[in-house]
C-alpha cells in the first residue's frame, strides 16, 4: 500500500500549489490513497523529521528529490526541473516518477 | 541614513544606506541619485530568489541604456543559512553573472527600516527618489514563460514615461527574511 506524505511549512508560499499538483498527479495515475499532511510548527519539529524545506513529498518514507544535505530546518526548499531551472515547486513529471517506482 | 523603522509606503522617500557589496566596496545608495533604483531583497538560499534572478539580470540588461538600477540587499542570517553568507554571495554573483550589485545588510537595519519581509521584494525609486513600485518581480515564480503580469517592468516603463504605475503595489511572493 502506498503511503505519501506532504510536509510543509505556513511561510513558504507553495505549499497549496505543491500539494494540489501532487492531488492532480495522483488522480491522473489513479491512485486513491490518504495524504498523510504535516504542518512542521518548529525548528524541533523539522529536526526530528530531517525536514530539508518547504514543500518535502515522500513516497513510502522516500523524499521523491533526495537530497544528500544535513541541513534541516524551517525553510522553503529548491528543486531542479527538469529543463535545469530552479523552482520552490516540484513538477508533476518528479512527482509522477516517485509514485510509479514505489507503486 | 537608515536609522529607525520607516515602513515605506507608494510616495515616501529611499531611505539612504551604506552596505558592503561583493566588490568588497561601500555602496550608498546616494550613489545612484539620477538613476531610476529597484532596491530589491534578495539572498542565495531562497527558491524563489533561484527562480527569479535570471529575470533580475535580464532586466537589469534590458534598463540599464535607460538609467535604471537594479540594487540586491541580502540581510538574512547567515549563521543559520550559511548558503547566504558574504562569500557564498560573490560566488553566486560570480556564477549568475550578476549585473547589478549585491550588498549585505549584515545588522538587518536596512531590511528593517524599510520594511522588507520577504526575497525577493522590490521596492522601485523614480530618480526623484520616491516610491513608486513595491512588491513582486511578476506574478509568476514557477514558470518565466507563463507570466501574465510583469509587475516591475510595467511599473519601470510607467516611471520612466513619466505616467500612473498601473499596479503601485503586490504582496511579495517568496521565503521570509531570516531575522537575526
Amino acid at each position: 500500500m502506498l503511503r505519501v506524505t506532504f510536509q510543509y511549512i505556513d511561510d513558504c508560499p507553495s505549499h497549496e500549489q505543491a500539494l494540489a499538483r501532487l492531488r492532480k498527479v495522483l488522480r491522473e495515475e489513479r491512485i486513491q490513497v490518504e495524504i498523510d499532511i504535516i504542518k512542521i510548527e518548529n525548528e524541533q519539529q523539522a529536526q526530528q523529521l530531517r525536514f530539508v524545506g518547504s514543500p518535502t513529498i515522500l513516497v513510502n518514507d522516500t523524499d521523491i528529490d533526495p537530497q544528500s544535505t544535513e541541513h534541516y530546518g524551517l525553510a522553503c526548499r529548491a528543486y531542479q526541473l527538469e529543463d535545469g531551472r530552479i523552482s520552490p515547486l516540484p513538477s508533476e513529471e518528479m512527482i509522477k516518477r516517485a509514485i510509479r517506482r514505489e507503486s | 541614513m537608515v536609522s529607525e523603522v520607516a515602513n515605506l509606503k507608494i510616495g515616501d522617500k529611499a531611505l539612504d544606506f551604506s552596505l558592503i557589496g561583493i566588490d568588497d566596496r561601500q555602496h550608498s545608495l546616494d550613489e545612484y541619485s539620477n538613476n531610476v533604483v529597484a532596491v530589491i531583497f534578495s539572498c542565495n538560499h531562497c527558491p524563489y530568489v533561484r527562480a527569479w534572478e535570471d529575470r533580475m539580470v535580464k532586466i537589469q540588461g534590458d534598463y540599464a541604456s535607460k538609467g535604471v538600477q537594479l540594487v540586491a540587499i541580502n540581510a538574512n542570517d547567515a549563521s543559520k543559512y550559511p548558503d547566504d553568507s558574504f562569500q557564498n554571495m560573490k560566488v553566486r554573483a560570480r556564477e549568475k553573472k550578476f549585473n547589478f550589485p549585491y550588498l549585505r545588510d549584515e545588522d538587518q537595519k536596512v531590511a528593517n527600516a524599510y520594511g522588507a519581509q520577504r526575497t525577493p521584494e522590490v521596492f522601485l525609486f523614480n530618480s526623484g527618489g520616491a516610491l513608486q513600485y513595491h512588491g513582486a518581480i511578476d506574478d509568476n515564480y514557477d514558470d518565466p514563460q507563463a507570466v501574465k503580469v510583469h509587475y516591475l517592468r510595467n511599473a519601470l516603463d510607467a516611471v520612466l514615461n513619466g505616467t500612473k504605475v498601473p499596479v503601485a503595489e503586490t504582496a511579495p511572493v517568496g521565503c521570509t527574511i531570516k531575522w537575526k
